[in-house]
Order: C-alpha cells, then sequence, then structure tokens
C-alpha cells in the first residue's frame, strides 16, 4: 500500500504540472468547499499520529487551538535532525506540492492563516526544490489570498535554518525562527496555546502533513482502516545501518520488524548477525536480535520499553562494539546539549567522560553504575528531551550489554597496565564533539 | 552549537591548569557595541537580501538566520565586518547577531576556507566507515577546502556521505577524497555519478512503478510532460481559478 511513495519517482513531480496531472490540490479543493470542523473531523478520524518523534495524534493537537480570529501560525517541522531520519528529505525532494497542499488543508481546518516550513540548513538542493513549488503554488492561485475563491488565505514562508539539532525540537525551532538561538521553551504553555511569536501555533513534522491530503481522499475512517488499531495508517521508514539495502521504505503500520529489516532492506551482510537495533532513531532505547518479531507500530514498541519515533531503524552488527556505538550517541547528544537545563549539559559531557574512561582503562564495574544513575537523573529533569534522547539509548545499552561492557573494562585495564594505551586521550586535544577537554 | 572557545584546546600550563585569560569574552575595557547607524556603508546587494528576509516576518528579528547565511556568503564567514552590516540593517546589537552566529554549526564565526565539506561522522555512516573517510577526506584538503566532521546530515542511505557546498555525496570511500577536491577546485559538479539527487526510491514497489517513467535524471525533469500540460487538459479538469462547487448537504459533516 503506498500513499506517499506513490509514484514518488517520476520525474518532474516536483514541478506544478505533473503534480496537478496527478490530481494533485484536487484534494485542497475538496477540503475547501467543507467546512472546516469537518476537515479537522477527518483528520481526527484518521487518528493520525505525528510522524516526527513523539506520535501524538495531529487531530487532537489541531484540537487545542483556541478558535477565534487572533493570529494563529502553523509549523511546519523540516529540521528532521534525528540521527537516522531521512524520509523527510526524499518527500520534500520529490514530491513537494503534496507537502505545500497538506500545509493548506490543515491550515483551513485549524483557521491558520500564517504558516511557515522550517527547513534544515543542510538540505539546500530541498529548500530550493520546495521555495519553487511554492512560487508555483502561489502563482496557480493554491496559496495566497482567497484560495480558489474560498475565504481561505493562506501566506506560506520557507525558512532556512543554520545546523543546530536542538532546532528540531518544537519549541527551540520556534525560538529559532523568531530569530534567536535555539533553546527549548518551558512548557507548558504548549505551542498550541502559546507559540510562534506568542500566538497558538500547530507544529506537524513533514510526513504528517503531507499524510493529510491522503486523509481527505480516502476518508478518515477508511484511513484509519490502515495499520493497527491505535497506529493508523502508512509510515515511512528509514532503514540504515548495517544493512544491504538502506533507504526509505513505505510500510503499513504494524508490519513485522523482520520483514522490514530483512524483507525490504536486505538485512545484514553476509556472515553478520544483527547485534543490535534502534528502532526509532538514535534516540531510541536499542532493541536487540531477540526483538525483530516485534510489530512495527507506536504501541508495540511502547510495550517493549522503547519508541517508535521518528521510524528512523539504524542496524548495528556484531562487527561493531557496544562501547563504540554508545561512544558515538553520547558525543553526539553532549555536542549538541544547547545548554540551557543543566542535567543535560553536564549529564551528557559526564557520560562521554566515563565512557572514555572505559576506553583509557581507567574504569571499574562501578563506572557503569554511575552512568545509569546519570542517565536516570536527566530523563524527565529538563525542559526539552534532548538530555532524554541521549540517556535512553545509553542507560538501555548499559542494561542490555553490560557484561560486554564489563569485559570491555577488563580488557582496557589490562591493555592500560601493560602500557599499549598510552595515549588514547592525550592531554588537552579536544575532540571535535566531545565539548571542553576534561581536566586531569 | 558551536561555542568557539570550545572547539580550540584550551591553553594550559604544563600541570594542567587552565592560562588566565582563555575565558575572557570581552573587552571590559572597550564600551559595549551598540546598534550601528542606518547609514552604515553595506553593499546594495546584501542589503536588499536582507530586507526581502526581514519583509517577510511579522517580527524583523525572524530574519536574522537569513541574514547571517546572506552576509556569510557574501564575506566568506561572519567577520566582524559582516556582522556590523547586518546589524546596521536590522538595527538590532552585534552581540544579538553574534550570539545567534555562535549557536548555529553552519556559520563560521572564524575565517575558514569558502568551499565547505561537512563528512557526516554520526553513528549510521560511522557504521559504514566514515570515520576512515574523514581521515582521508582531511588528509586530501588543501587551504581552499574547509573539512569538517558534522552532525547527522540526513543521509544515511548513502552512508557514508557528505555534504560539500551542500550537494548531498555518497557512498563514499576513501579513494574519493581527492576526487572531491579536485571536483571542487577545478569548478565541476562534485562526484556527479554518486550524487543524492539523482538517486531513486529504496522502496522496491516503487523502483518498480519508476521504470514506467525512465530513469529519474536532473537533466530532464520535465522530459515527459508532453500533452500533459497546465494547457492541455483544462477541459476535463478544472483548474485553479475555476469557482469551488460547495455540495448543498454541507449540514450531514
Amino acid at each position: 500500500m503506498k500513499l506517499l511513495f506513490e509514484g514518488i519517482d517520476e520525474p518532474g513531480l516536483n514541478t506544478l504540472p505533473v503534480y496537478e496531472r496527478r490530481g494533485g490540490y484536487e484534494m485542497l479543493r475538496k477540503a475547501l468547499s467543507m467546512e472546516p470542523e469537518a476537515v479537522l473531523q477527518q483528520i481526527v478520524d484518521s487518528g493520525l499520529r505525528g510522524r516526527g518523534g513523539a506520535g501524538f495524534r495531529m487531530g487532537q493537537k489541531a484540537s487545542f487551538l483556541p478558535s477565534g480570529d487572533m493570529e494563529k501560525y502553523l509549523v511546519c517541522n523540516a529540521d528532521e535532525s534525528e540521527p537516522g531520519t531521512f524520509k523527510d528529505r526524499e518527500l520534500m525532494q520529490k514530491s513537494p506540492h503534496m507537502l505545500i497542499e497538506g500545509i493548506a488543508i490543515s491550515s483551513w481546518a485549524a483557521g491558520i492563516r500564517r504558516a511557515f516550513i522550517y527547513i534544515r540548513g543542510e538540505y539546500a538542493h530541498q529548500a530550493d526544490i520546495l521555495e519553487a513549488a511554492i512560487a508555483e503554488a502561489l502563482e496557480a492561485g493554491y496559496l495566497g489570498e482567497n484560495i480558489l475563491g474560498s475565504p481561505h488565505s493562506l501566506k506560506l514562508v520557507l525558512h532556512r535554518g543554520a545546523g543546530a539539532y536542538i532546532c528540531g525540537e518544537e519549541t527551540g525551532l520556534l525560538d529559532s525562527l523568531e530569530g534567536k538561538r535555539g533553546n527549548p521553551r518551558l512548557k507548558p504553555p504548549f505551542p498550541a496555546i502559546e507559540g510562534l511569536y506568542h500566538g497558538p501555533t500547530l507544529i506537524n513534522n513533514v510526513e504528517t502533513l503531507s499524510t493529510v491530503p491522503h486523509i481527505i481522499r480516502m476518508g478518515g475512517k477508511e484511513y484509519a482502516g490502515l495499520g493497527t488499531e491505535t497506529s493508523t495508517g502508512t509510515k515511512l521508514v528509514s532503514v540504515s545501518g548495517d544493512v544491504q539495502r538502506p533507504g526509505n521504505y513505505e510500510i503499513e503500520l504494524g508490519m513485522p520488524s523482520r520483514e522490514i529489516i530483512f524483507g525490504l532492506a536486505g538485512g545484514t551482510f553476509p556472515g553478520r548477525e544483527v547485534k543490535f537495533w534502534f528502532p526509532g532513531g538514535s534516540s531510541s532505547p536499542v532493541l536487540t536480535k531477540d526483538d525483530l518479531d516485534l510489530a512495527y507500530d507506536f504501541d508495540t514498541m511502547a510495550k517493549a520499553g522503547t519508541m517508535l519515533g521518528s521510524g528512523a531503524i539504524i542496524v548495528v552488527d556484531d562487527s561493531h562494539t557496544v562501547l563504540e556505538v554508545a561512544m558515538k550517541v553520547a558525543k553526539f547528544y553532549a555536542h549538541e546539549s544547547c545548554g540551557k537545563c543543566v542535567p543535560c549539559r553536564e549529564g551528557t559531557n559526564w557520560t562521554v567522560k566515563m565512557l572514555e574512561r572505559i576506553q583509557s582503562g581507567e574504569a571499574t564495574p562501578m563506572d557503569l553504575d554511575i552512568m545509569a544513575s546519570v542517565c536516570e537523573q536527566i530523563i524527565g529533569n529538563c525542559l526539552c528531551v534532548l538530555g532524554d534522547a541521549m540517556a535512553m539509548p545509553i542507560g538501555s545499552m548499559v542494561a542490555k550489554f553490560r557484561g560486554e561492557l564489563e569485559a570491555e573494562i577488563e580488557a582496557a585495564r589490562e591493555r592500560a597496565a601493560s602500557g599499549a594505551l598510552e595515549d588514547v586521550i592525550p592531554l588537552g586535544v579536544a575532540d571535535e564533539h566531545a565539548g571542553p577537554v576534561p581536566v586531569h | 552549537m558551536s561555542f568557539a572557545g570550545i572547539r580550540r584546546p584550551v591553553p594550559r600550563f604544563g600541570h594542567g591548569s587552565r592560562v588566565p585569560g582563555w575565558d575572557e569574552a570581552v573587552d571590559l575595557t572597550k564600551d559595549p557595541a551598540v546598534i550601528p547607524e542606518p547609514s552604515t556603508p553595506v553593499p546594495d546587494e546584501l542589503r536588499e537580501q536582507i530586507v526581502a528576509a526581514m519583509a517577510k516576518y511579522p517580527d524583523r528579528r525572524s530574519a536574522t538566520i537569513p541574514a547571517l547565511h546572506a552576509a556569510q556568503d557574501l564575506h566568506g564567514w561572519c567577520s566582524p565586518e559582516a556582522i556590523t552590516q547586518v546589524a546596521a540593517v536590522m538595527q538590532v546589537t552585534p552581540a544579538y547577531l553574534i550570539s545567534v552566529a555562535t549557536f548555529y554549526d553552519m556559520f563560521k564565526t572564524e575565517p575558514r576556507p569558502r568551499n565547505d565539506v561537512y563528512v557526516c561522522t554520526n553513528i549510521s555512516c560511522s557504521l559504514r566507515g566514515a570515520d576512515e573517510f574523514f581521515e582521508a577526506m582531511l588528509a586530501a584538503a588543501t587551504d581552499e577546502v574547509d573539512v569538517r566532521s558534522f552532525e547527522c546530515l540526513g543521509a544515511c542511505d548513502i552512508a557514508p556521505m557528505a555534504s560539500v557546498n551542500g550537494e548531498y555525496v555518497g557512498p563514499l570511500e576513501p579513494a574519493d577524497a581527492p576526487r572531491i577536491v579536485e571536483d571542487l577546485l577545478a569548478g565541476r559538479p562534485v562526484l556527479a555519478d554518486k550524487q543524492l539527487r539523482h538517486r531513486p526510491c529504496a522502496d522496491p514497489e516503487v523502483a518498480a512503478g519508476a521504470r514506467d517513467f525512465g530513469p529519474p535524471s536532473a537533466e530532464t525533469p520535465q522530459a515527459d510532460i508532453a500533452g500533459f500540460g497546465p494547457e492541455g487538459d483544462t477541459a476535463d479538469r478544472p483548474g485553479p481559478t475555476a469557482a469551488i462547487e460547495k455540495p448543498v448537504e454541507e449540514s450531514d459533516q
């Protein structure tokens, strides 16, 4: 079942004539002929859950926006910075008009007249394509004043970021869009009440908004028939890491994970085995090869103690050590921590330092307990979930691969004792991503 | 977040403690920089770009990032001169702009070569050998190429990959590093055979359907729309200007 990826490789789909030939913007026409409440009801009925990571129901989020004539905003989160995620990139590059149509419909449903797409600065090619598509849509009257002769008006602006993971977090994104450093805000008030420029703001991911035209076409109830009862519809899954055919795949939610990793993505390379995998980007607690038969949907993943997140599966095979992956993950979050909340700023940096202690042979198994407790103390104690995003995978690696990490500690101690490890972390050489040099 | 001071090693005495002065952010003997006069000379092109950006938003400060991008494109980095010019047009303090410029990885707060090569060394790419490629890239780089290891660039399907002046290329191997530098310095498209923009979707069902259209190509994006253009099919399909027909049974919803 393909909705978002239906014929996505057609040349010229990024231009208006091809998109229109395939029935593009017909759903906007249909939606505009309905009352906004009816459109919103379709989205509510579809049970569509946010595809950006949190999995919050879009219809519910949109219904939190106060009604009334105040200035409200829709922000499309195209910052896609979760490691392992690259589905929005393909959507925006190949079918930008689908996103624009989704934005136009959603803003009609929520009574919004001003919308922004916040795209990460690195996606230069995709931003150019979107910019051209917005100009085309404006020219053709699908955006702007009184769209298609209806009372709906929408001004859509593309905003390019400049490289910061935290700007994918919704309130960090809003600060960045207001022209500030992208520091997350205290919630509540949630953006639906007070967001961009203090106005009520609906923030949704590219994939979520791109799904909206399909919901209008199929009808909300019909769409809800796809997938499982609580995870409706199709989902783009980005599979990467140690698989033979990495890429984006559109699946119906609830597909067995093994079928995605081995069936679609071709599985691990010959002679290798899955050691562990991240089911929803590098922020999600890891699962092992015993969990490969779990159904890939929001609730099954939550029950397994992890999360579906942005739908980014990263497979790690047995040629890699847990320590090396943990180090990459921890360093990334330490680098990307904005520094506003102490538990995250300090916790991520100390986790990196403790992992370095393991490598340099200075650690004892007790360090693993300290690391686990640091992770525990980050979770839930910050303004946003960046700290949690490091603590959860690292915590799960310590819990699930404790034996291997202990062996690693012992081996490194022996190497250090025999003098083979003299200059693993030379004093005064800061790693690009490690933050300040630890004082020894 | 790049805090310029953190990227460089902190100067230390032999016994490990910090050399005084490394953390002095400002010169306290100077007066604080104020909003520059609007009459400060600014290149016309830059002024136009910033004014156009400011007009797009309800609050002019939202244009900070686009304005800094424009200034960096012109000056090569966010130099004091570039910051002053942006501040003069936007009528904000230089400190405000510097606070923003230091937060984002794509802004250069010190002079760097103009050609950017961002090598993704995040988890998916490093599993596929990004660290070896990064080493090779550093070795191949000349004075005109700025090679940096970068956060996940959102192209793990072509891991290990790099963004060369915004063009995504991959999957890369160490032997590609000198080719990237050659292509860059010669002004050619970088690794034309490995550019992401030409890559078809991995999904097998999509790939099967894709054959109907021929292989995707950047050169002929509209090759197959002859006869399907907007002028040809208005008869059977309402155009954008057609009025909406509201169904009568609206209240049933």
